[in-house]
């Protein structure tokens, strides 16, 4: 990728670069935060945002923007820091992504931007993230919101409606409102966010910053809309042919939980993790009676799966007062698809792991209650088609443990609200919705993007899927208004 | 906001909303539901529409207070607002001519099965509706359904108002005047429902239930609502809500129904000590003179 390089405005020589030590975030003490849900990580302070800024040592070439799914112009974001410019730096990232202060926070950055820093190479990378998150919140704060970065363009007057506020979605919105296309975004639930506000937890992403971030989208001219079911409460075709919508992204997400398929799984106690997560975080179970929607306390809690929805889920299962939450993963901890600050953080809070760990059955009382979970122990065998090595159950190895909760955490298949209700729209044999690399569909001037496409993956994914179809969808509009010139 | 059009109480501790929907109401079918949130810091509840009206934009939902939110709901009078409201959600009914069909509902289930029985009559059947309650104030919704079905036939637990028994009993009795229903619709409380499955099942009528689960967004993406469905687990909110009544697993569903029962009794009675200290505060507001 040619691209010019940033003003430089780090003054530390570089060979000295290499010697100062990547700055640690502050984070509440682990035994107050597992028994509350306020945000673990407290963010960088402006000096050490400075600091961590001039351990770049500006390649020729920045490896780090490719490793960013929509391409950040780290290296320019990183030298307005080194001047100090925080709301300067703040713009540039927000040219690429609209969401910072929230992929600051839950982007997997070790494999991606930080994974390829030259830095990383012989050091510790650059704390991209943490920079991000620094600069994001520091605007926030600062009251410096996108409106007035782009201002407001001329309208196109063509309309496009956005199915799901999710993180595709949001990032279509964000992207063409500063086209000039009047947006409006469809939310089933009532509150926006998607995944951001039901899946991931208050502790790791405060929904205010969330709200903020849609408040931002608002102020910048789009619409939102809650309650309302693409699909139920007005089909595809309705809204493009009676509401006058030139376009439809959908950004679904995945949305329908998987489970096991063993014996004693639809016993009282036994959870998928999106309802358990749900509960907690959307409907805020973990303030009941306060809050109407009851949510199990458990004493003796598992949750089986090893990614980040089962890092939340079992975090959010000790600040519930578990005395013994743990982790079930039929692989080790080396395949485990978490990321590693979650895994860490799990573990200093007290999250017991069994690895190589398989239930094969859960055990009910005569209420229908979950007392026990039966389980095999694993060994890895050969690679199977992921490239991870595959569990194989040892044989004897059998096992029972009392067990009061269980959480489901083995991933989501495709929600068939659209395949149901819109059987124009092509699916694969997995119910995902078939779309090309720009996310067009089989209907006319329907894009997808997000989970609904992929299968469960990131949010940053998701996000920059939608980028992909927002360009497509851009495109799309301004051909629609030749042809019909 | 959702506006509610009209609060009317139609039976002791039921009351019939007309809530302000156009969206939902244009769109709505027999069977379908909404999920709703009485006010901002409320569970989201499932809660079947027994009818609608396109030109003027509303829906009908009937509830019965048995918990803390449906108990809550029914404080809300004329002009008031849901906090939210959303759908119509779930499969509509399958609805076709099978010959003679038979609508047996219990309790607030008679709302719910008003749609379909004259959803059944408007596709050729000959409809006879079973309406079952408790005693002849809880009896609701026999006046509507009289007018859209060939005939109506009551029991109650008690006697007070027509058979005496069960509408397990007066389908016997159908069954012993020659009558064979070729399609049976089950809508009422699980227990209920079971019953006539299993009586059903014996003398091999199909017969479709339309269950009622613990949801909590109603849109496919928990599965708090799954029940199992000929050994195979499915989700009523979107798989649903009826299914071959033949094939449900009625005890685990029932279990499951019970599964917050203690932290529902809980939220139940902060909920009524709470409306205690509102009604004794507003009678000393009215005791003391201005």
């Amino acid at each position: 990728m040619k691209r010019e390089r940033p003003q430089s405005f780090n003054t530390v020589a570089m060979k000295e670069r290499l010697t100062i030590p990547r700055q640690d975030m502050p984070e509440q003490d682990a035994t107050l935060r597992s028994a509350n849900f306020l945000e673990v990580n407290l963010g960088l302070t402006p000096e050490q945002a400075v600091v961590e800024a001039q351990r770049c040592i500006e390649c020729k070439n920045p490896t780090c923007m490719e490793g960013c799914p929509v391409n950040i112009k780290i290296p320019d974001f990183i030298q307005l820091i080194c001047n100090e410019d925080f709301i300067g730096a703040a713009k540039k990232i927000k040219e690429d992504n609209s969401l910072p202060a929230i992929c600051g926070r839950v982007c997997p950055q070790e494999t991606q931007c930080e994974e390829v820093c030259v830095m990383g190479k012989r050091f510790e990378p650059v704390a991209i993230g943490r920079l991000e998150r620094f600069v994001a919140d520091y605007a926030m704060q600062h009251g410096n919101g996108s409106e007035e970065i782009f201002g407001k363009p001329k309208s196109t007057g063509q309309k496009v409606a956005i199915v799901g506020s999710g993180p595709a979605g949001l990032a279509v919105a964000s992207d063409l409102i500063k086209e000039g296309h009047a947006v409006t975004v469809f939310e089933a639930l009532h509150e926006f966010g998607g995944v951001l506000v039901y899946g991931i937890p208050e502790f790791r992403l405060p929904k205010a910053i969330l709200r903020e971030e849609v408040a931002t989208l608002e102020t910048m001219g789009v619409k939102f809309v809650k309650n309302f079911i693409v699909g139920r409460t007005m089909t595809i075709q309705e809204l493009m042919a009676d509401e006058g919508y030139d376009a439809v992204f959908l950004g679904l997400g995945a949305g329908l939980p998987r489970f096991m398929n063993i014996p004693g799984e639809n016993l009282n106690g036994v959870y998928s993790a999106n309802e358990f997560l749900t509960r907690s975080n959307l409907m805020r179970g973990y303030e009941f009676p306060e809050w109407d929607t009851p949510l199990y306390r458990a004493k003796h809690a598992i949750i089986v799966g090893g990614g980040n929805t089962a890092m939340d889920a079992v975090r959010t299962s000790k600040r519930l007062g578990a005395d013994e939450a743990s982790i079930v993963y039929r692989r080790s901890e080396e395949e485990m698809p978490a990321r590693n600050e979650e895994i860490h953080h799990a573990k200093e809070e007290g999250v017991n792991f069994m690895n190589l760990v398989n239930p094969i059955e859960f055990i009910g009382d005569d209420q229908g209650s979950v007392v026990a979970a039966k389980c095999l122990r694993m060994e890895l065998g050969e690679p199977d088609e992921s490239g991870r090595r595959r569990p194989v159950p040892m044989e004897g190895s059998e096992f029972i443990m009392d067990v009061d909760m269980v959480v489901i955490a083995v991933g989501n298949g495709s929600n068939p609200l659209i395949s149901q209700t819109t059987p124009e729209i092509e699916t694969n044999k997995w119910g995902n919705i078939v779309a090309d690399e720009d996310g067009r569909t089989s209907m006319d001037g329907v894009f997808a993007g997000g989970d609904i496409v992929s299968g469960g993956a990131t949010v940053i994914l998701a996000m920059g899927a939608g980028r992909k179809s927002a360009i497509a969808i851009n495109d799309y509009l301004k051909a629609k208004v030749r042809s019909s010139a | 906001m959702y506006k509610i059009i009209k609060a009317e109480f139609i039976a002791p501790n039921v009351k019939s909303f007309i809530l302000e929907a156009p969206h939902i109401a244009k769109k709505r079918q027999a069977g379908q539901f909404v999920m709703l949130r009485v006010h901002d810091k409320g569970e989201r509840i499932p809660i079947t529409i027994a009818d609608s009206n396109t030109e003027e934009g509303w829906i009908n939902i009937i509830v019965q207070g048995l918990g803390k939110t449906s108990a809550h709901l029914n404080t809300l009078e004329t002009g008031d607002h849901l906090q939210d409201l959303v759908g119509p959600l779930g499969l509509p009914t399958h609805i076709e001519n099978w010959g003679t069909l038979v609508c047996m509902s219990g309790g607030v289930g008679t709302a719910e099965a008003l749609p379909i029985a004259a959803a059944g009559k408007a596709a050729g059947n000959r409809v006879i509706s079973i309406i079952g309650a408790r005693n002849k104030d809880l009896v609701i919704a026999q006046e509507q359904m009289a007018e859209v079905v060939d005939e109506v036939r009551i029991s109650t637990d008690d006697g007070s108002s027509g058979r005496h028994g069960l509408v397990t009993d007066v389908l016997q009795d159908l069954m012993d005047e020659g009558i064979k229903p070729d399609m049976i619709v089950a809508i009422g409380p699980l227990p209920m429902m079971a019953a006539v499955s299993n009586q059903t099942k014996e003398i091999g009528i199909p017969t479709m239930v339309s269950l009622n689960a613990i949801m909590v967004d109603g849109t496919g993406m928990c599965g708090a609502c799954r029940a199992t469905v000929g050994g195979k687990t499915v989700f009523v909110c979107v798989d649903g809500p009826e299914f071959d009544g033949h094939q449900v697993d009625f005890k685990e569903l029932g279990s499951r129904q019970k599964m917050y029962k203690k932290q529902e009794e809980e939220s139940h009675k902060c909920f009524l000590e709470r409306q205690m200290k509102k009604m004794k505060a507003e009678q000393m507001n009215e005791e003391v003179p201005a």
